[in-house]
């Protein structure tokens, strides 16, 4: 039950793009088409599970118990940035069908907040390694959700008669702006 | 390029936030009123201006391969100082801003000017370089924070002139990205002209 309430809540209620404001930048950078879009959803929750995990075991073993918890933002970013660049080096030599798919996604990762952002809030709010691991998983479909809905929307705006100030990024914002308050109406949900 | 030029390319012309689209998750996610958006446009100020300062110091050390890694640990060791600071005297606003403390590590715009200019430019332009950007930055969270505020809560920098609620969606989620939306329309129109 509990897990049920974590997974509603992060991907409809809480959605990490468009409630949480977390990952804008691939969010509006990658959006343009829905197979790219595809690609990042998937970088995404295989390096923001991986991430969560390795973070909450820093946290757990070494932060807490040695009272560091003030180095926390230093110690994540590092683990996050020196993670992202093993999940490359492995995934090239065990799957190179998998690291066709996401490569180029990879670099992109250190600097998305929302793995940093998840990795904090599985800390904030006291998450079991399990907990945790089911709360990066629900964040990443969330953020998948919105990602493909957002890239559909904007393959279909591209053949629509746009006024000449807003065509591109502005019009892009005001559907997402449209799509967040339709995710609003789950509110009532948790 | 002068000076005056690199200092003020921030606010209109390049503004991180309306034309080079960085920085875009505090844009939005602080900037519920205009207090807030500044505190964090201030907050991000000080970690730009700092880590482009060391950056420049340094870049002459710093083997071409690990720049990047070097880079974040330059800018999360400051951003450690900030939380450490508005956690012990602006408690208040710590608690507002909440989760974008900590990322601003992962701010593309701090990254980003270190990366681009810092690490290619002399000391006294860096530093006005981060200072301009920072502030550039600054005023785009302030403007954006101030136009939700005004349509959201009929208040500005907590002073009510309206009576009554103004409309709620602004304040909300959804009115972050309409607002910024608009306000990078008006701001196409201005640099076109």
């Amino acid at each position: 039950m509990e897990y049920i309430i974590i997974i509603i809540s992060a991907i409809f209620v809480n959605n990490i793009v468009l409630a949480r404001f977390l990952g804008i930048c691939p969010f509006l950078g990658v959006s343009g088409k829905v197979s790219t879009s595809i690609g990042m959803s998937g970088g995404v929750m295989f390096v923001m599970t991986i991430a969560t995990i390795v973070t909450w075991l820093i946290q757990n073993y070494i932060l807490i118990p040695f009272s560091l918890e003030f180095l926390q933002t230093i110690t994540f970013i590092l683990v996050i940035a020196s993670l992202v660049q093993m999940v490359e080096i492995m995934l090239k030599k065990v799957s190179p069908p998998l690291y066709q798919a996401l490569g180029i996604y990879l670099p992109l990762m250190t600097t998305n907040c929302a793995i940093l952002g998840v990795a904090i809030l599985t800390m904030q709010n006291d998450y079991t390694l399990m907990e945790g691991v089911v709360f990066a998983i629900a964040n990443a479909i969330g953020f998948g959700i919105a990602l493909l809905l957002f890239s559909s929307i904007r393959e279909h705006l591209d053949l629509l008669d746009v006024p000449e100030g807003m065509r591109g990024v502005p019009i892009a914002f005001v559907a997402a702006g449209i799509l967040a308050l339709a995710f609003m109406g789950f509110a009532g949900l948790a | 390029m002068n000076q005056w030029q690199n200092f003020t390319k921030g606010f209109i012309k390049d503004n991180p936030v309306f034309v080079l689209l960085l920085g875009l998750c505090p844009a939005l996610g602080v900037t519920t009123s205009a207090i807030n958006g500044m505190g964090m446009g201030l907050a991000t100020t000080f970690v730009l201006v700092m880590s482009n300062t060391v950056v420049t110091l340094i870049k002459s050390f710093i083997p071409a391969k690990v720049r990047i890694p070097s880079f974040i640990v330059i800018i999360a060791s400051f951003v450690t100082i900030v939380e450490l600071v508005m956690q012990g005297f602006l408690p208040a606003l710590f608690e507002q801003l909440g989760l974008f403390i900590p990322l601003i590590v992962v701010n593309c715009l701090v990254l980003g000017r270190a990366e681009a200019f810092a690490s290619k430019n002399n000391f006294v332009s860096s530093v006005i370089d981060g200072l301009g950007m920072g502030l550039g930055f600054t005023f785009a969270l302030t403007l954006l924070g101030a136009v939700r505020e005004i349509l959201g809560s009929g208040a500005i920098f907590g002073w009510d002139f309206v009576q009554g609620d103004g409309m709620l969606v602004f304040v909300l989620a959804p009115g972050a990205f309409i607002a910024l939306g608009y306000l990078i329309a008006i701001m196409n129109k201005f640099n076109k002209a």
